[in-house]
């Protein structure tokens, strides 16, 4: 085989010192967990970023690529987790945005040449259709043809498949077969182990910014891929107390999110939070932990299902359509630490005693605020937490992500919570700050608190949590046992309903 | 992310993470006396004369005698107070373009009273329910839009201004009915035999009553944005209404409320002005007021301490150009011309607060606070008004 | 009775400065930049070109020549918007600063900057009537075709009017084309929706804000130019453009970004501007105060119904007012 090659060699911190090669009429599949520098190393390639070091080769010739769009002039196109693509235009207006092309802009020409490329490659585009009246799909196809009609012969694909259903997906996976036919490069980034063996012919892995390997797909087998993606285990020694009184403490039955836009998030989801333990939620990122959190803390709209609280004395109250004001009304006291913490759990430009308030400034009759309290507990979260800041006059924009994390922490548990939520909670966290964050944790479920943890580390959520549930787009794929269970065993839960060996999907 | 910018540039640009306040204010002071240069340098370009002669005589018109500090305290009074009632709606991002209709509608109501009830009732009740009828009509005028806001997300910026000119439609409409004498297109001095809805004076001060009140709304309103839970969740609400969600407060409710108090304010500006201190009413009585209030507010950074400064500088401005109108024969609009550039340069000068500009040339020198970027600022900033003005000045 | 071709002719008159600024905004709003010194741009525009004919009239001494009489007025009036335009541009695109505040304060500086030189002008002339009428230059750019007159109503209605209001449709029916059908609309609506995909794409955003703003801004201040040579036959009086300014933008959202639209919604503003002229009331001068409110409070319906009505293509350019920096991404 003649032809393309490509040597990679980067060093941010996302990616060290990697070397791939991406061959012509193959598809190759980047395999790796989240943060394993994947993206950042398919940007470099489509010119989002530029490399600190190393060189860019195609055909053998050192390039240099500096933006999108001199990736094109290199016949590179990607296609992005986040579509690229202006709302109120047609398919075809997207498609021919930002060409120089000569002559008047003809639609009609445009639409025959997007015909062309439908019918080489096997799919259906409507170049007449407006954006926001696709289904994802659809915005993924015209994506995939404005690449094309581009003329890219490398295609990089951004785990294409996450917000496909198993029908779309098998479309898709047709129209890459018909394109490596036609003798284009491919390149999917994913970590769903059946696509890796149901379309690649070879796989390479990074793991923590470094490349690891690559094999031939039908050469080798899930067991052994996820043990090049995961790694050796790391010891990690976090405390886990046995469970304090473990008694039902939220109950979820059956429920089932949509977005706005109409994709299904959660379906069908069952399971018991218990107090005094820590539920582990695990799952590939964007399977519905944020929904399902977001659902119990009264801030989703919930298609179908229950979220029932049970009081200490025995007493069911369903928080289903509630906010969280009428949630906090009911006695109920729920602590959410959500992901996006100054666009969500913080507001940036206030200071540190501000953001204490916003849980409790309503409290008492007085029409002001009483910043004394705050104030206080504003200082008792820098002393107690070790947060770096001025003072508590400062404000948590101009902390680092380490410190404005512990600030929210330390309100949301001031409050001293039956429920505690948790997403990506130590993300971006130093190792110190990580565990003093395990620490909280861990005294609050000593202290009877239902925690809630949703981590994207298996090695945490194995040695944290007592019960770990799976998710598996949007479905429970399973709940195991923390202290026994296995790490490969999660992991193929996260990619498969189940984790078994069979493919159910 | 790593600052990879895709062709190292000459200049980047990059977000600071903030600038001490004391920096900040010398930046923009710093604008302000770039500002009175430039203003110089067109004033001697248009007419010819000494600049420093010029501001002299504004400051004369301004401040020259009793009178004049009493006028000026007036008039920083009508500014100030609509640029309070804007501050919080502007806290929480809600454009309200809509303050000269709410002083109307405001100013509208009291007239009404007067001239209806005028000989009805005794003066307090009299007054007070036309302070009562006011603010409940500027509130109503600010509430409309509030709720199309809150509901549908209605564009609040062209329908508050649409607003304005269905108040002055109104007022036009009730001039005409009132007019007195008939025929001069006026309503002439409101109950100028019985005094009778008008605001009592303190002593011999005419100007004083309101002065006061607008004194104690600027307190009212720093104590409402500051300490108060109500200004609290408007801060959040401007802020994230993410967040706001997150914690339970109802963003649309919130929206109405401040809203209505917005309006309230901006209808006991036209209570005082038609009741203290003009008693009578005209379709120019806000007189572009409400824009430049927006301005002020703006200016101000929502801090009703600064918003004295700013409304304060901007009436010496007005003040001022009117005095060398008549002494040199300028144009009465000579003080918007000057009202303009200083908002440029200070609009400009916030770049410079709230950006870092970084050369990449050689080593990579770089621009850092202080007063230096203010000239830097203004330079950029300025450049086309200078130029246009300064031709066409020297054009006449 | 009503009389209607009495009344098209000048509800269309009326219409003709909305329609510039519509146009002019429309551009402006396309690329993502929401500027309220529109109404200032149209003072400075109408000034500039008063300046400028008024130095023409004083310096060739009552011997006009009908070319420069028209170029000179026109020219001036181009390069005052121009940098009307320049000025909002630097401010909000490359130093960012708040679209909102920049507009106000130009429209203030610019209204200002109006009446100043307009004031300025009037007592060099010394006349006794508060405004300047530069008749001579007028007559050029009033003039009708030569046959109006000769073709009865049809004439009046279609024909009568100065150049400057058939370039008003043809620049508006121009810029509805450019915008819809040509790769350079493309591009300048992409980067008022969303600019992040647009700079993607490789599209250069700051040339494109740059441009859209100061090509708006000229065509806004021909909305003042012909008001003052054409509507108000040269006569200049200070304040008298009044709140057209404010009224062409919000025909903007009337006409959903549409200037094909905004030719006829002009003209129908026009005419609820003046309608008060055509009803009958009698002597009840208060009631006419009244009817002068109806293009506001159509505006505001509308305001509501497009807000209400959700459908995609009538709502304003996403990244309107929005300022962009790449690296928020």
């Amino acid at each position: 085989m003649r032809g393309i090659t490509k040597i990679f060699d980067g060093k941010v911190t996302a990616n060290n010192n990697v070397d791939l090669d991406i061959y012509k009429g193959e598809i190759l599949s980047l395999l790796g967990e989240n943060g394993s520098g994947k993206t950042t190393l398919m940007n470099m390639l489509s010119g989002i970023y530029f490399p600190d070091r190393g060189q860019i080769y195609i055909n053998g010739e050192p390039v240099t690529i500096n933006s999108p769009r001199e990736a094109y002039d290199h016949g590179i196109g990607m296609i992005h987790q986040h579509f690229k693509l202006v709302d109120v235009f047609t398919a075809a207006e997207n498609i021919v945005l930002g060409l120089e092309e000569e002559g008047k802009l003809d639609l009609a020409r445009v639409a025959e040449k997007i015909q062309k490329i439908c019918d080489t490659y096997g799919f259906e585009v409507d170049p007449k259709k407006k954006i926001y009246d696709m289904s994802v799909s659809q915005k993924q196809t015209v994506e995939i043809v404005k690449v094309l009609y581009r003329g890219a012969d490398i295609l990089i694909l951004d785990e294409p498949t996450a917000v496909l259903t198993p029908q779309e997906t098998e479309k898709l996976f047709t129209v890459l077969r018909n394109m490596r036919s036609a003798g284009k490069a491919i390149v999917i980034i994913t970590h769903k182990l059946h696509e890796v063996e149901a379309i690649s012919d070879r796989v390479a892995v990074l793991r923590k910014g470094e490349y690891i390997g690559e094999m031939k797909t039908s050469e080798t087998n899930a067991q052994e891929m996820t043990n090049m993606m995961v790694g050796r285990e790391v010891a990690l020694n976090i405390d886990r107390p046995a469970p304090v009184d473990p008694r039902p403490k939220i109950r979820v039955e059956d429920l089932t999110v949509r977005s706005s836009d109409g994709v299904l998030k959660l379906d069908d989801v069952s399971f018991t939070a218990n107090s005094g333990e820590i539920l582990g939620i695990a799952g590939i990122s964007g399977c519905g932990q944020k929904e399902l959190l977001e659902a119990i803390a009264g801030l989703q709209n919930v298609e179908k299902g229950s979220i029932t609280y049970i009081h200490d004395d025995g007493s069911e109250e369903s928080l289903l359509g509630k906010d969280p004001l009428q949630i906090a009304s009911m006695g109920v006291s729920l602590s959410f630490v959500p992901e996006d913490r100054l666009g969500m759990g913080l507001v940036a430009s206030m200071d540190l005693t501000d953001n204490m308030m916003l849980r409790s400034f309503r409290k008492g009759k007085s029409v002001f605020t009483d910043r004394k309290t705050p104030k206080k507990l504003a200082e008792k979260v820098v002393d107690e937490l070790d947060v770096n800041t001025p003072g508590v006059s400062t404000p948590v924009r101009r902390l680092s992500g380490g410190n404005v994390q512990k600030v929210l922490v330390g309100r949301e548990i001031a409050s001293a919570p039956t429920v505690l939520l948790s997403a990506y909670i130590v993300r971006g966290l130093d190792i110190n700050s990580s565990y003093t964050i395990y620490e909280l944790l861990n005294l609050q479920k000593k202290n009877g608190v239902a925690v809630i943890y949703v981590g994207e580390d298996l090695d945490v959520l194995l040695e944290l949590c007592d019960r770990i549930l799976v998710l598996c787009s949007g479905r429970v794929s399973g709940i195991v046992d923390g202290v026994k269970a296995d790490k490969n065993q999660v992991g193929l839960m996260m990619t498969r309903l189940g984790g078994g060996d069979t493919d159910e999907q | 992310m790593s600052s990879k910018a895709n062709q190292e540039p000459l200049l980047h640009i990059t977000k600071r993470r903030a600038m001490p306040w004391q920096a900040a204010w010398a930046v923009r002071i710093g604008s302000i006396v770039f500002a009175l240069i430039i203003c110089a340098i067109i004033t001697m370009a248009a007419t010819g004369l000494d600049p420093m002669s010029v501001y002299g005589t504004m400051l004369d018109g301004a401040f020259g005698s009793e009178r004049k500090i009493w006028i000026l305290g007036k008039e920083t009074a009508v500014l100030l107070i609509i640029a309070l009632a804007m501050a919080p709606a502007f806290r929480m991002k809600f454009w309200n373009l809509g303050g000269e209709g709410q002083v109307l509608i405001g100013a509208l109501v009291t007239a009404a009273m007067m001239i209806y009830l005028g000989e009805r009732l005794p003066n307090p009740i009299l007054i007070l329910l036309m302070f009562v009828a006011a603010v409940a009509a500027g509130a109503l005028w600010a509430g409309i839009p509030a709720f199309f806001k809150a509901k549908w997300n209605t564009n609040e910026t062209l329908f508050t201004l649409m607003m304005n000119y269905v108040a002055i439609q109104l007022v036009a409409y009730y001039i005409i009915i009132w007019e007195s004498p008939k025929g001069s297109g006026k309503v002439g001095v409101i109950n100028q035999a019985t005094e009778a809805g008008w605001l009592p004076r303190i002593g011999d001060f005419q100007y004083l009553l309101n002065i006061i009140i607008v004194a104690l709304v600027t307190i009212g309103i720093y104590i409402y944005l500051k300490y108060s839970k109500h200004g609290y969740e408007i801060s959040v609400v401007g802020e994230s209404q993410q967040t706001a969600r997150y914690v339970g407060i109802k963003v649309d409710r919130v929206i109405i409320r401040t809203l209505l108090l917005s309006g309230a304010i901006c209808g006991l500006c036209g209570f005082l002005m038609v009741s203290g201190t003009d008693h009578t009413i005209t379709t120019t009585l806000a007189g572009g007021r409400g824009f430049i209030g927006v301005l002020v507010a703006w200016l101000a950074q929502f801090n009703p301490g600064a918003m004295v400064f700013a409304s304060l500088l901007l009436t010496v401005l007005t003040r001022g150009a009117s005095e060398i109108s008549t002494i040199y024969g300028l144009n009465q609009s000579f003080g918007d011309i000057l009202t303009g550039i200083i908002l440029f340069c200070i609009i400009g000068s916030e770049f410079f607060i709230n950006y870092r500009v970084h050369f990449r040339k050689g080593v990579g020198r770089r621009v850092d606070g202080g007063s230096k970027p203010a000239a830097v600022a203004e330079t950029a900033g300025d450049d086309p008004a200078e130029k246009e003005t300064g031709k066409e000045g020297a054009d006449v | 009775m009503f009389d209607l071709i009495a009344f098209i002719p000048r509800a269309i008159v009326q219409g003709i400065p909305l329609l510039y600024g519509c146009t002019g905004e429309t551009i402006s709003e396309k690329a993502g930049s929401l500027n309220l010194g529109i109404p200032g741009v149209m003072y400075v525009g109408g000034i500039c070109g008063v300046i400028g004919a008024f130095l023409y009239e004083q310096s060739c001494g009552g011997h006009v020549n009908g070319f420069l009489a028209i170029t000179i007025p026109l020219l001036s009036c181009l390069l005052g918007s121009l940098l009307m335009g320049l000025l909002f541009a630097v401010l909000t695109v490359t130093l960012r600063a708040n679209q909102n505040v920049v507009g106000l304060a130009m429209t203030t500086f610019g209204v200002g900057f109006g009446n100043f030189f307009g004031g300025s002008l009037i007592k060099l002339t010394g006349s006794d009537v508060p405004s300047i009428a530069l008749s001579a230059t007028s007559r050029y750019f009033s003039r009708g075709l030569p046959f109006a007159g000769d073709m009865g109503a049809f004439g009046k209605v279609f024909l009568s009017y100065g150049f400057l209001a058939y370039a008003a449709v043809i620049i508006a029916f121009i810029t509805a084309y450019v915008l819809k059908k040509t790769r350079t609309g493309l591009h300048l609506r992409a980067v008022g929706e969303n600019p992040a995909t647009a700079d993607a794409a490789g599209i250069n955003i700051t040339r494109y804000k740059y441009l859209s703003i100061c090509i708006g801004c000229m065509i806004a201040g021909l909305g003042g130019l012909y008001y003052v040579m054409d509507y108000a036959s040269g006569v200049w009086s200070n304040d008298a453009f009044g709140d057209r300014g404010w009224l062409a933008i919000a025909l903007v959202i009337f006409t959903l970004w549409r200037p094909n639209i905004a030719v006829f919604a002009s003209f129908l503003f026009g005419g609820l501007y003046i309608l008060y002229l055509f009803i009958p009331t009698g002597t009840d001068l208060a009631v006419k105060e009244l009817y002068k409110m109806l293009p506001y409070v159509v505006t505001i319906i509308v305001l509501i119904l497009t807000g209400m009505r959700n459908k995609r293509e009538n709502q304003p350019p996403e990244s309107l007012g929005l300022p962009y920096f790449r690296e928020d991404r």
